[in-house]
């Protein structure tokens, strides 16, 4: 089924958005690491989706729930250092993933596709990114309190656990949401990358989180429209526009010295 | 018992089953200056961060009603980097603007209060920011601030230590004080109340009476004769 590109566009930009906007918190929380291991976990849901003849990006999206309820609980409740574990656990789970992944569809899973989104997946994907960008400026305040200080945070009656749980779940959805476009593989890219570009050029937080999902959106619609007019897998693209634009950002940031 | 500010009582926390904090019982009374001291590692740091309750513990921690907390850090662990202004730093605690004037005008930032809001926060020198922090600290008036460590080396505006500042907010705002010290010259000017930390509570009690050289031996060790001896300089 073909997608009119409009839809295919406007589906783009907003995941996107969704994604660039909530990177730009993990950058700050110094977890960007965290956000690219947790897109490798959508690969076995993925896969064990497909075994069973259900929607992938509905697998997708179980596997990082528990993987999200797993970093959080070793984050809040235990003082092991989380990051090396995490490192190791996503690995894994991308490794078994690989091995458990049918042949025809594992170069989609770990790249992504988006000619083959359907019209319907396209309006979902674009309700639930406009839901996770809504939450997220809810709980913006919150949650940059939590990053500078957990006590500030606390000294205020800010739940900070709940709100570092409903992140990282807002976290989990946008991955599963952009593995139809980017892929397991480099989603976490998505997320990170729009961020650090923003992080580049932005004085205060407004700015940071515009910049942050402009640039999202940017990456998405650059990479989705070379990737359909010349018919090449869409997660690198859309990665490689992030990049490009993290390069002209970094040299903003060495001619205005900020 | 409307003076009542905090009670603790047999106060335990562990990590890992490392006993971090042990049997730590003191009471809080409004306008009070207590003053927690002790060696590095005693659990200065961990008592504040589960008084604020982020550590689970056993025993009792129990807030007056309706008391509202300032808390100001000794720093912030953010780079220069961090995209964050003065002005949207007091944002994130929903600040009205003339407020915002007031607690920088209490903190000593009467003129500079609109270049000071435009700067970075990451780009504030040590002492602006520790008085920074005591401002957003103030915002909303709390009746109780915990004070982690207030450093007296920075450069705080002109001759007015950190500690007469804390003094003079104390009486303008009707504060109470926690704060966190290693300084025992400080205690003795300021604290109306000494309680010594080292996994357990040594001491408890105004500070001539509650510091007593056994107890100072027991806190710091060797140092302690040191520690007296600049008191009595």
């Amino acid at each position: 089924m073909i997608t009119p590109v409009i839809l295919l566009l406007a589906t783009s930009a907003f995941v996107g958005a969704a994604a660039g906007f909530l990177g730009s918190f993990m950058v700050l929380k110094r977890m960007s690491l965290v956000g690219d291991a947790l897109s490798h976990v959508a690969l076995p849901g993925l896969a064990i989706a497909i075994a069973l003849h259900q929607s992938p990006i509905l697998g997708a999206f179980i596997a990082l729930t528990l993987a999200v309820i797993g970093i959080w609980y070793f984050q809040e409740t235990t003082a092991l250092y989380t990051e090396a574990l995490v490192g190791v656990f996503f690995t894994t789970a991308l490794a078994i993933g690989v091995l458990i992944t049918p042949q025809p569809d594992l170069l989609e899973a770990l790249f992504g596709n988006i000619q083959n989104l359907g019209p319907y997946e396209g309006l979902i994907a674009v309700g639930i990114s406009i839901l996770i960008i809504v939450v997220t400026n809810l709980i913006s305040k919150q949650l940059m309190l939590g990053i500078i200080s957990e006590e500030m945070a606390r000294s205020l009656q800010i739940r900070t656990k709940m709100v570092n749980f409903v992140y990282l779940l807002l976290v989990g959805i946008v991955v599963a949401l952009g593995v139809k476009f980017v892929g397991t593989l480099l989603m976490g890219a998505l997320v990170i990358i729009p961020a650090a570009s923003a992080k580049n050029i932005s004085r205060g937080i407004k700015s940071y989180y515009f910049w942050s999902a402009f640039f999202g959106i940017l990456s998405a619609i650059l990479g989705s429209l070379v990737s359909t007019s010349y018919h090449l897998s869409s997660g690198p693209l859309v990665v490689l526009a992030s990049i490009v634009l993290f390069l002209l950002s970094y040299f903003v940031h060495l001619i205005l010295g900020q | 018992m409307s003076d009542f500010i905090l009670h603790v009582s047999r106060l335990k926390v562990e990590f890992n089953k490392n006993l971090i904090l042990d049997d730590i019982s003191f009471d809080v009374q409004k306008g009070e200056t207590l003053a927690i001291i002790g060696p590095n590692g005693a659990g200065k740091t961990v008592l504040f961060r589960t008084l604020l309750g982020l550590i689970p513990y056993s025993g009792e921690i129990k807030w007056g009603p309706l008391v509202k907390l300032g808390y100001v850090p000794q720093k912030l662990y953010v780079g220069s980097d961090l995209p964050l202004t003065t002005a949207e730093f007091f944002d994130l605690k929903n600040a009205h603007p003339h407020e915002i004037h007031r607690v920088l005008a209490s903190v000593g930032f009467e003129n500079s209060v609109d270049a000071l809001l435009r700067l970075k926060l990451g780009t504030l020198s040590g002492g602006q920011l520790q008085r920074v922090l005591i401002a957003w600290a103030l915002i909303g008036h709390p009746q109780v601030l915990l004070f982690d460590e207030p450093t007296t080396g920075v450069d705080i505006a002109a001759e007015e230590s950190i500690y007469s500042l804390l003094h003079r907010l104390q009486d303008q705002e009707n504060l109470t004080i926690l704060l966190i010290s290693h300084e025992l010259q400080v205690v003795y000017r300021y604290a109306t109340h000494v309680l010594c930390l080292n996994k357990e509570g040594l001491c408890f009690g105004p500070p001539d009476k509650a510091l007593t050289p056994a107890t100072l031996k027991q806190l710091f060790g060797q140092n302690s004769a040191i520690y007296h001896h600049q008191h009595a300089t």
